[in-house]
């Protein structure tokens, strides 16, 4: 089977970093690829382990992006493509869901792709929209937040438990698969799988290449728009006591200022 | 005036309390209409969401139980939202699903996680956070349709001045075959108040050694809901409905009260926007107190119950 794996370029979470014409800019090494793709490198290696086959993982995304189609290299992935094209800046999901489809799809015209796997969300924006509108915009069933995944004769069926529903959803593939941190314990790549991954060329693709009109993407299609971002101020007026007898009694007084008792 | 439709959460037939303040949201930006997709709302379900200012209440009949999922629920929004400009509902993991599938569907610009909307130049502008609420960033919907998804408690849910007539207007919809099929669906038993909705959430983490009594004995004394780590639901000690965090619930309660927890950056994200965030802990170089209005370099095990002494004694 053919499986690929979506995966994202974010930058580190802990380090200093600034908005720009309405980007995010970092310096080098400022960035990897996202934690929780780590979980959806794994799945695709574990679904290609047990029923044979390869996978591809797919970025789009500046230059830096390439990092993160690095990262699942390392971890087994064996091809690699990375969408960049400058008309793509300022997309927002749909744009992305756009580029990664046609994507998927101009990967089908090589090799049938079985079941398109990403993380559950990106730990920079967390807004978790992207699986179900790649599956929508490839018009594949979308099976999302999966915590146990099964393949069985062309059908793909998943476990999800969401704070007040569990839930066993099935689908026919091709399909979308997003999966949580819960589902798999990520492999850790070792000297011989890194040292492998850098000899494995990164297929670049611009728009034109993938069919994708430029005017359909980027900052003057998006339907959102970043007018303004701001770190947000260090605490101030904080706080800090220590207990020494009356610490309870001070923690009751600060609740009872602020009205929470 | 522009209609605003809502997307009704409901439990068991009532109003959740997070759609009282999508509805009064939802006032300061036009004439809210409320959408109900379920069983046909009881008439004290109506009189709720009209009390909160929804002019009508649009009833989408809910497809059969295997085939209830985001894609069909999306066409049932659709199907009722008619010719509102903005779509309001509550973010959590399920209805983000369904707003994606409308946003595609329509072509509408689309933000989640919003901690508040408003009207400006003509444009639906929010504000949220992102890289684990360490920025706040401000958006503008470019799109005649926006659809806006709010996070519980950003909003504090008022009853309309004047109550709204809340008429129950059938929608009817035809739904196409979906995509996939739900084979089983167990609803979660959630003791009092939903985590991401509580007002006030007190949460343990490591400190706790296991034993959540004191964490739960407060959250009980200030009326809030119990939170956990991820190492804590990891360990067992408390289910996994609980953990806060990046890949839990994220939670924006008006108090956060962090027991043992040393604030991981993976448990800021899903509590760091909170309104005022105390910390108790034995590590003063915790990285929780440098995100806390009031923090205690202490034994959660002497401080917990001197503080419940405390606010039990008045």
């Amino acid at each position: 089977m053919h499986v690929v794996v979506c995966v994202k370029f974010v930058p580190d979470l802990q380090s200093q970093r600034s908005f720009t014409n309405e980007r995010v800019t970092r310096v080098a090494d400022d960035g990897s690829m996202n934690e929780l793709d780590e979980n959806a490198v794994e799945a695709a290696l574990t679904m290609v382990e047990a029923h044979g086959g390869e996978v591809t993982a797919l970025t789009v995304g500046g230059t830096d992006a390439v990092a993160a189609v690095r990262k699942a290299m390392q971890l087994g992935a064996h091809h690699a493509v990375h969408v960049s094209d400058d008309a793509i800046a300022g997309s927002d999901v749909r744009g992305t869901a756009r580029v990664l489809a046609a994507a998927v799809t101009t990967l089908q015209q090589e090799r049938h792709v079985d079941v398109v796997v990403t993380g559950m969300t990106a730990l920079d924006g967390m807004t978790s929209l992207l699986p179900t509108m790649l599956a929508a915009e490839l018009e594949w069933p979308a099976l999302t937040l999966a915590s146990d995944v099964e393949l069985e004769s062309e059908r793909a069926t998943i476990v999800r438990h969401l704070p007040d529903v569990h839930e066993e959803i099935t689908a026919p593939l091709p399909a979308v698969i997003s999966v949580t941190d819960a589902l798999n314990t990520p492999r850790y790549p070792n000297f011989q799988m890194i040292m492998a991954a850098r000899k494995v060329e990164v297929t670049t693709w611009s728009l034109a290449d993938i069919g994708v009109d430029s005017a359909r993407v980027g900052r003057d299609a998006a339907g959102t728009r970043v007018l303004e971002a701001q770190i947000r101020p260090p605490q101030e007026n904080r706080e800090i006591i220590h207990d020494t007898g009356d610490g309870g009694q001070r923690l009751a007084e600060f609740l009872k200022t602020r009205g929470f008792a | 005036m522009t209609h605003i439709a809502v997307l009704v959460e409901h439990t068991s037939g009532d109003v959740r309390q997070s759609t009282l303040e999508a509805l009064t949201l939802a006032r300061s930006l036009g004439d809210p209409v409320g959408i109900w997709i379920g069983e046909e709302p009881s008439s004290d379900a109506c009189h709720e969401l009209g009390r909160y200012g929804a002019s009508e209440v649009r009833h989408v009949p809910a497809p059969d139980q295997s085939t209830y999922t985001a894609e069909l629920m999306a066409q049932a929004v659709i199907a009722a939202m008619g010719e509102a400009s903005v779509l309001l509902a509550i973010s959590t993991f399920a209805t983000k699903e369904v707003l994606a599938y409308v946003a595609h569907r329509t072509g509408a610009g689309i933000v989640v996680d919003a901690a508040s909307a408003a009207w400006d130049e003509g444009k639906i502008v929010t504000t949220q956070t992102v890289f684990s609420a360490t920025w706040n960033v401000r958006t503008a919907i470019q799109t005649p349709l926006a659809i806006v998804a709010v996070r519980p408690n950003t909003t504090q849910a008022q009853a309309s001045p004047e109550p709204a007539g809340a008429a129950l207007v059938p929608v009817e919809c035809e739904f196409t075959q979906p995509h996939t099929t739900v084979l089983s669906r167990t609803s979660v038993k959630q003791q009092g108040i939903p985590l991401a909705e509580a007002p006030i959430v007190v949460s343990g983490g490591r400190g706790t050694e296991g034993d959540f009594s004191l964490v739960e004995q407060l959250a009980q004394v200030l009326g809030g809901a119990v939170g956990a780590t991820r190492d804590a639901t990891d360990e067992g000690w408390i289910a996994h409905e609980h953990m806060v965090g990046q890949t839990g619930t994220t939670v924006t309660p008006a108090l956060y009260v962090a027991c043992g927890l040393s604030g991981a950056v993976h448990h800021r994200g899903g509590m760091q926007a909170s309104g005022t965030i105390v910390a108790i802990n034995t590590d003063p170089d915790a990285p929780i107190f440098e995100i806390a209005d009031f923090g205690v370099v202490g034994d959660l095990r002497e401080v917990i119950p001197a503080t419940i002494a405390h606010l039990q004694g008045r």
